[in-house]
Parts: structure tokens; C-alpha cells; sequence
């Protein structure tokens, strides 16, 4: 294959696999944010206690979690004919993979809002905020950092999920590399996109730690955040500690 | 106590019988046990105690942050236990008694995503002002406490004392008539607690502002209330005007405030006399007109002068010859004065209020 047959595949693919996640990822912090705030709001000790709601919330979420994405997929095709009209293509393959990272997103949500300082709800209560305001001004905005560490996992786990996608018709880029670069032996192919793949990774997690940073600096760093924060040196013996067996 | 009727009556915070029982996994916990609180208008009351007296489970029932058991309670005539909703479900009435009813927290309580400036905004949002009515009203709850220049600071870039400011700015943003605070000094260091302290007094006076404090510590009573409630078992045992409190006779909490144990007991045979002294009695020349007059020797242990409750207080811990019988007269003498005397018996403290000529 030549380079330039290569990029003529390469390109739609790109398109493809990013549509698809990005899509999918709206969706899934569309959906997953209020069920995750729902999970914490209605535990034990949550200011909408309740048992019954909490624990079949938490049951649909293990079970969609525990189950094989491939397997969740074909599961859901009438579903997904039903929301898109369709069972092909990149739009059809954003419901199962929605489907499948909402109860993951928003298990990742449910942890750091649960770090949310309890007294911060005490001081919305006593100022007479009702359970709408400390969920809005309060829980979401004190949780955002964590909150954009999860959907930059929930970014990176739909894109390894998109690949699984794209063999039953999504198309993108994992399936690119799976039908020329496995089936039909093209393993540098294989590896070029590998690398595309890992290089959209790495800017996604770059860009998702950045403004982690940014968000949990406010008030830290005057507002500009360095990128490579002096790291304290190590001492000499320390480091043969490490290295001793 | 005669004057109860009235107190109730002007009280702005009145607890009745209040108790609260907390229950997990069958086993009962009392933390209140029938707490009546009368709080009047315009004053600072302090409620102290050791940790597990209940005072914090009882500041929390006061706006229903905890729902007490049974028992009543009323802030500026609204019955608040009447209120429906629960501990975290208020209701509308609720919510809204609440945003007239400021409270400040030992931990501050402040959100870390919003600047001072807007956490100061937040109960404000909460009432549904508009942007630049809460913008106005921050920035003049700001300079109040003297933080107008950190209002685009976010709180981790604040000393405790400034955090501690800023959630007073944040309780006063309602307008309340009752501030209540949960050992809000509790957390600082004794210079920054007598700055929070002094501002709470100016706030108390400036805006005629009730407050309710709660604390383990005897010099934040001293040094800014006005009365005084002391806690055990999730009773109150003791309660009154710091001044009255002090011309009580075996008064636990007097004797906390003003303690004197450190000074000698005197010698066996003789009579150790505690005598306290206030406002217009200080000046006068007591000790010299006892010694001319009865022609004793006065042996002083010990005595101290402090400023409680904006008043000077003194207490005076002296030795007379003889037996208590030997000095009833000249302790009539003292009493006459308008001095408060209590006779010690030689162990200590055991105060006994023994015949009055």
C-alpha cells in the first residue's frame, strides 16, 4: 500500500471514529451527569435518601457495566433501529456506545461528587437553598474538576469501544485497522493507525489534564497554570533505594 | 427565676423542652434532654460546654439543620419546629425562615470554585436578587468585615481569619436578625479568634444583630458575651446574664470564668473569704475600711481584675483570723457594700453561703 492509498482510507475513518465519539460522549455526559448525581443524592445518608430507587439505580448500572460491549452491541440492535431509523453506520453505532458509557460516566461522577465537602450541603441547607441549588451551585461546580477527569476516561474508553463498533458498521478508524491491517495482512498499516489512534489519545488526555488543572487551581496558581510543575529532586541515595532489588 | 415570663416574651430565640434522641442500629443516644433557651433581642449568648454536651446538636436544631425529637422552637415568632420538611428536605417555609437565620461554621464551609466575592453572592442567589443588587450588597457586606480589597480572591488564598470573614459576610447577607455560629473561632489561633470575636461584637452592636455562639472555650464567653448557658449531659445547668452570674453565689459558670483556684487557701483556723466586685464597688476602698473599722488583719491570697461582658469584674480572695462565726460581722460589713461574698471552707472551693448578719 502507498501512503497516499493509505491516507485516502485514513481520513473518513478519522472522521468517522470522532464523530461517532463525539457524539457519544455528549450524550453519555448528557445522561450519565444527572444519573450520577442521582446515585449520590439518593444513598444512604443523601439528601433525597431513598433505598428502593437508589439500589435498582445502582443494579441497572452493574449489570450494563458487567456486560461484554460486543454482546451489549448486538443486544441492542432493535433499539438502535428504533432511536436512528438504522442499524449501520456511525450514527446507529452511538447508541450502543452511549448505552454502554453512561452507567461507567456516571459511576465516575458519583465518586467525586461524593468528595464534595459535607458541610458545603449543611451551609446551602442553612442559608435556605433547597436540593436544586446545592445540586447546581454547589455539588456540580465543587465536583467539576473530577467531573472533567471522568469524561476525559470516558472519552478514551469510547474510543477504544469505537473499534468494537466499527466491525459491526460503524467504520472508524479501529476498524480500519482491523479489516486491512489483520485481515489482510497490512501490519505497517496496522501500526500507522495504532499510532494515529494513540496520538488522538494522548492529545485527549493532555487536553482533559489541562484543564483539570485549570479547574482545580483556581485561587492556586493566579490562574495560569504550568504545564511542567518543577517536581522536587530526588535525593541520590534515595534514588538507589529505588533501583536496589 | 421571677423574670421568666418577660424573657420569654422579648426572647428572639426560644427553645422549649428541646430534646433530641439519635437512634442507629437499636441503641438510643441522647444528645439534648430537655433544653429550655431564651435568647433576647440584641444580645451575644453563649452556649459552652465540653465536646458531647450537645451545645452543637442544639445550635443545629435552632434552624433545623437537625430536627429535634420533640420540644419547640421559635426564631423571631416563627415556630420553626411547626415547619414541614425534614433535616434535608425543608420545605418552602422552612427554607425561607432559614435565609432570615445567618450561621457561621468552624470549618468556614466555603466553596473552593467561587471567588469570595461570589461566594458571598450565593445565599444571595438563593433569595433570587438580581446580578447587580448582589454585586452592591456583597461588595458592602465585604468591606463590613474588612475584606473589600479580596473579593476576586478565592478562598484558598486566604488566612483562616479572612475565611472566617468572609463566611460572616456570607451569613449576614440575608439581612438576618440572628447569626448563628458553631465555633466559628474554634479553628484559629487566639489573635485571629480575638479579631473574629471583636467582630462579631461591632456587628452585634452596629446592626443590633442576636447572636448565638457556641464554644468549648471560657475566654470567647469572657470576651464577647452577654449571657451564658453551660452544658453537661445535654442539659443546661447554669444559665443567666454574665453579670448576674457572677454575683451568684457557687456559680459553676463564674467560677469558670473567673477562676482563682491557683491562689492559696489560707491557713487552718482562719476564714477564707471570695469576694467579687463590679462597676462602682471596685472603687471603693473596702479592704482598708474593713481593717480600720473591725480592726482585723487582712491577709490578701490572691485577686485578679478582668473585663467580662464590658464590665470590669474583680475578685479578691482573702484570709481572716478566727472562725467563720468569729467573722460574721465583718462579713455583713462586706456584704453591705454591695460586694458578693463567698465563704470557702478551707479544703477549697465548696462555697457556702453561711449566716448573713
Amino acid at each position: 500500500m502507498t501512503w497516499d492509498q493509505m491516507q485516502e482510507l485514513m481520513w473518513p475513518a478519522t472522521q468517522e471514529t470522532l464523530q461517532m465519539v463525539g457524539l457519544s460522549t455528549l450524550c453519555t455526559v448528557l445522561l450519565g451527569l444527572p444519573l450520577g448525581v442521582l446515585l449520590v443524592l439518593t444513598a444512604k445518608g443523601g439528601v433525597l435518601q431513598n433505598q428502593p430507587v437508589n439500589k435498582v439505580l445502582g443494579a441497572i448500572v452493574n449489570l450494563t457495566r458487567s456486560m461484554p460491549f460486543i454482546i451489549l452491541m448486538i443486544a441492542l440492535i432493535s433499539f438502535t433501529r428504533w432511536v436512528t431509523g438504522n442499524s449501520l453506520g456511525w450514527q446507529a453505532a452511538t447508541v450502543p456506545l452511549t448505552v454502554g458509557a453512561i452507567p461507567f460516566f456516571a459511576r465516575l461522577v458519583e465518586t467525586s461528587i461524593r468528595e464534595v465537602d459535607r458541610g458545603l450541603v449543611e451551609a446551602v441547607h442553612a442559608m435556605g437553598g433547597g436540593t436544586w441549588t446545592l445540586v447546581r451551585k454547589v455539588l456540580v461546580p465543587e465536583a467539576l474538576p473530577g467531573i472533567v477527569a471522568s469524561v476525559t476516561t470516558t472519552v478514551i474508553a469510547l474510543i477504544g469501544y469505537s473499534a468494537m463498533a466499527g466491525t459491526v458498521g460503524g467504520g472508524g478508524l479501529g476498524d480500519l485497522a482491523y479489516r486491512y491491517g489483520y485481515l489482510r495482512f497490512e501490519t505497517t498499516f496496522m501500526w500507522i493507525i495504532v499510532a494515529e489512534i494513540a496520538v488522538i489519545v494522548t492529545v485527549i488526555q493532555l487536553a482533559g489534564d489541562y484543564a483539570v488543572r485549570r479547574l482545580a487551581g483556581r485561587g492556586l496558581g493566579g490562574g495560569r497554570t504550568r504545564l511542567l510543575r518543577p517536581r522536587p529532586a530526588a535525593t541520590a541515595t534515595g534514588d538507589k533505594e529505588l533501583v536496589a532489588p | 427565676m421571677p423574670r421568666a415570663p418577660d424573657l420569654r416574651k422579648a426572647a428572639v430565640i426560644t427553645t422549649t423542652d428541646l430534646t433530641k434522641v439519635y437512634r442507629s442500629r437499636g441503641r438510643e443516644v441522647t444528645a439534648l434532654a430537655g433544653v429550655d433557651l431564651h435568647v433576647r433581642p440584641g444580645e451575644v449568648y453563649g452556649v459552652v460546654g465540653t465536646s458531647g454536651a450537645g451545645k452543637s446538636t442544639l445550635i443545629r436544631c435552632v434552624n433545623m439543620l437537625e430536627r429535634p425529637t420533640s420540644g419547640t422552637v421559635t426564631v423571631d415568632g416563627v415556630e420553626l419546629t411547626a415547619l414541614p420538611g425534614g433535616e434535608n428536605r425543608a420545605g418552602k417555609e422552612l427554607r425561607e425562615a432559614r435565609r432570615r437565620i445567618g450561621m457561621v461554621f468552624q470549618h468556614f464551609n466555603l466553596l473552593s470554585s467561587r471567588t469570595v466575592q461570589q461566594n458571598v453572592e450565593l445565599p444571595l442567589e438563593i433569595i433570587g436578587l438580581d446580578r447587580t443588587e448582589r454585586r452592591r450588597k456583597a461588595a458592602e457586606l465585604l468591606d463590613l468585615v474588612g475584606l473589600g480589597d479580596k473579593a476576586r480572591s478565592y478562598p484558598q488564598q486566604l488566612s483562616g481569619g479572612q475565611k472566617q470573614r468572609v463566611g460572616i459576610a456570607r451569613a449576614l447577607a440575608g439581612d438576618p436578625k440572628v447569626l448563628l455560629s458553631d465555633e466559628a473561632t474554634s479553628a484559629l489561633d487566639p489573635e485571629t479568634t480575638r479579631s473574629i470575636l471583636k467582630l462579631l461584637r461591632e456587628l452585634n452592636q452596629q446592626l443590633g444583630l442576636t447572636v448565638l455562639l457556641i464554644t468549648h472555650e471560657m475566654d470567647v464567653i469572657k470576651s464577647v458575651c452577654d449571657s451564658a448557658a453551660l452544658m453537661r449531659g445535654g442539659r443546661v445547668v447554669e444559665s443567666g446574664e454574665l453579670t448576674d452570674l457572677l454575683s451568684r453565689t457557687g456559680s459553676e459558670l463564674a467560677h469558670e470564668l473567673f477562676p482563682l483556684g491557683e491562689f492559696g487557701t489560707g491557713r487552718s483556723g482562719s476564714t477564707v473569704l471570695e469576694i467579687t466586685f463590679q462597676g462602682d464597688t471596685s472603687a471603693q476602698p473596702f479592704v482598708s475600711q474593713l481593717a480600720r473599722t473591725y480592726q482585723v488583719d487582712i491577709n490578701i491570697l490572691g485577686a485578679a481584675v478582668e473585663t467580662i461582658a464590658g464590665r470590669q469584674v474583680g475578685r479578691m480572695r482573702v484570709e481572716l483570723p478566727g472562725s467563720h462565726q468569729d467573722n460574721v460581722v465583718p462579713i455583713g460589713f462586706l456584704r453591705e457594700q454591695g460586694l458578693q461574698v463567698d465563704v470557702l471552707d478551707t479544703n477549697g472551693i465548696g462555697a457556702t453561703n453561711g449566716a448573713v448578719a
